[in-house]
């Protein structure tokens, strides 16, 4: 008996995940219509950039600062080893470029920004808010959530921008102006190994793509949430480790597509 | 927060975002290396390519002209063909030697283009006549003991 009751509540979880899938599906569809329409009142998307890209800005900052600070010191200690520690540039770029800007900005993204647009929406959700739009003929999707979306989506690029530079900065920090690489060689060497078409823009193509899953993934757990305190606070959570767990997929995946066949 | 002072915050922020790309575009990148959206193809037959990738330099008198578009096994001829995309803003003649060779001791390995003295232009799709393939040290080595052994003892 407990065999057929496993059976059935395995059934129950599929076809629970399955019918959640369609709702988020139908969901995106809904947020790309109405988005024409919220993108024509452009400042409710400005709003949405100030609270999920500036206000992330320190964050990013300080972080990229630290990641390249620590690349500089590890890089230069195993580099050392082989006397090339003039390449320190090109290790501190590459990984910042291709894989840890976009991968740890989208992961500080997700955890800072991501978290408050799914509370934020979970919270109107649970206050009845969205309702009361809707039966005042405003659209929701339209109101709240595709500008959230959108803001995201636009100032997701921007942070892993700005956390790659700070982290090259930072690197340059401990490894040229601290440890005494030569800075000639180390911008030299950088720019020559660093193309911008393959390293460069992947990795902003990356960081594109992690914008729209990580802000999807917000506000559809915003949405989807259950109305109450503890539904919020489960929407929050499931939103940082979807996201999360999003992001590293969807990084493996396009890392094979990207550089297959030339490392 | 008022609406102009919340303009003003996004407006740096983009600016700032635009500027990061710039510096990883202008510092870090070379953004002014070879442009291959006008390219034209060139093949090489090899019988060894050692170490060589797709997307390695191919150099000619030490600049960037081009990149290694693939490499494939030639079934008929058993070697190694490699196809060149090598930027219309360079031209060489058709009996120009493809040569791979190693930057450093330990370096990356490319291709290196050392121009002949024919009067005709490589065209697009043609096959370079004269290759030198990869060094590879085991094979050096090999011979270097080799023909120590063989040497008459003194």
């Amino acid at each position: 008996m407990s065999t057929v009751s496993a059976v059935r509540r395995l059934g129950a979880m599929v076809s629970a995940g399955v019918w959640r899938l369609g709702f988020a599906a139908r969901f995106f569809a809904m947020l790309l219509v109405y988005s024409g329409q919220s993108l024509r009142r452009v400042h409710l998307t400005i709003r949405e950039i100030y609270f999920s890209g500036v206000l992330s800005l320190l964050i990013i900052v300080v972080s990229g600062l630290f990641v390249g600070m620590v690349l500089g010191l590890q890089g230069y200690e195993t580099l050392q080893r082989f006397g090339s520690g003039d390449a320190l540039g090109v290790l501190v770029a590459l990984s910042l470029t291709r894989e840890l800007g976009p991968v740890v900005a989208g992961l500080l993204f997700a955890s800072r920004a991501g978290s408050a647009v799914t509370a934020e929406i979970g919270l109107m959700k649970t206050t009845e808010q969205l309702k009361a739009m809707d039966m005042m003929a405003v659209n929701p999707i339209a109101r709240v959530v595709a500008p959230r979306f959108w803001g995201g989506v636009i100032s997701m690029p921007l942070l892993a921008a700005i956390f790659t530079a700070m982290g090259i900065l930072g690197g340059w920090l401990i490894g040229v102006v601290v440890i005494g690489v030569d800075a000639g060689a180390f911008w030299s060497q950088m720019q020559a190994a660093v193309d911008f078409r393959y390293d460069i823009m992947n990795g902003v193509i990356k960081s594109v793509v992690f914008g729209v899953a990580v802000s999807l993934i917000a506000v559809f757990e915003g949405y989807d949430c259950h109305p109450t305190a503890e539904g919020i606070s489960r929407a929050i959570t499931r939103t940082v480790v979807t996201s999360a767990l999003a992001i590293l997929a969807l990084d493996f995946i396009l890392t094979s597509f990207m550089f297959r066949g030339t490392s | 927060m008022s609406r102009s002072s919340l303009d003003l915050w996004v407006g740096i922020f983009v600016l700032v975002g635009i500027g990061a790309l710039f510096f990883l575009a202008l510092r870090v990148g070379n953004v002014s290396s070879v442009d291959l959206s006008n390219a034209y193809v060139v093949r090489g037959q090899f019988d060894n390519i050692g170490g060589l990738k797709v997307r390695a330099p191919v150099k000619s008198a030490g600049v960037v002209v081009g990149r290694v578009d693939s490499i494939d096994f030639d079934n008929n001829s058993f070697r190694a063909e490699v196809r060149m995309k090598v930027s219309s803003d360079y031209e060489f003649p058709r009996d120009t030697i493809a040569s791979i060779l190693t930057s450093g001791l330990l370096g990356e390995q490319y291709i290196g283009l050392d121009p002949g003295g024919d009067i005709e232009m490589l065209e697009d799709g043609e096959i370079l006549q004269i290759t030198q393939s990869a060094i590879v040290l085991e094979k050096l080595i090999g011979q270097f003991l080799f023909d120590r052994a063989q040497a008459p003892q003194e």
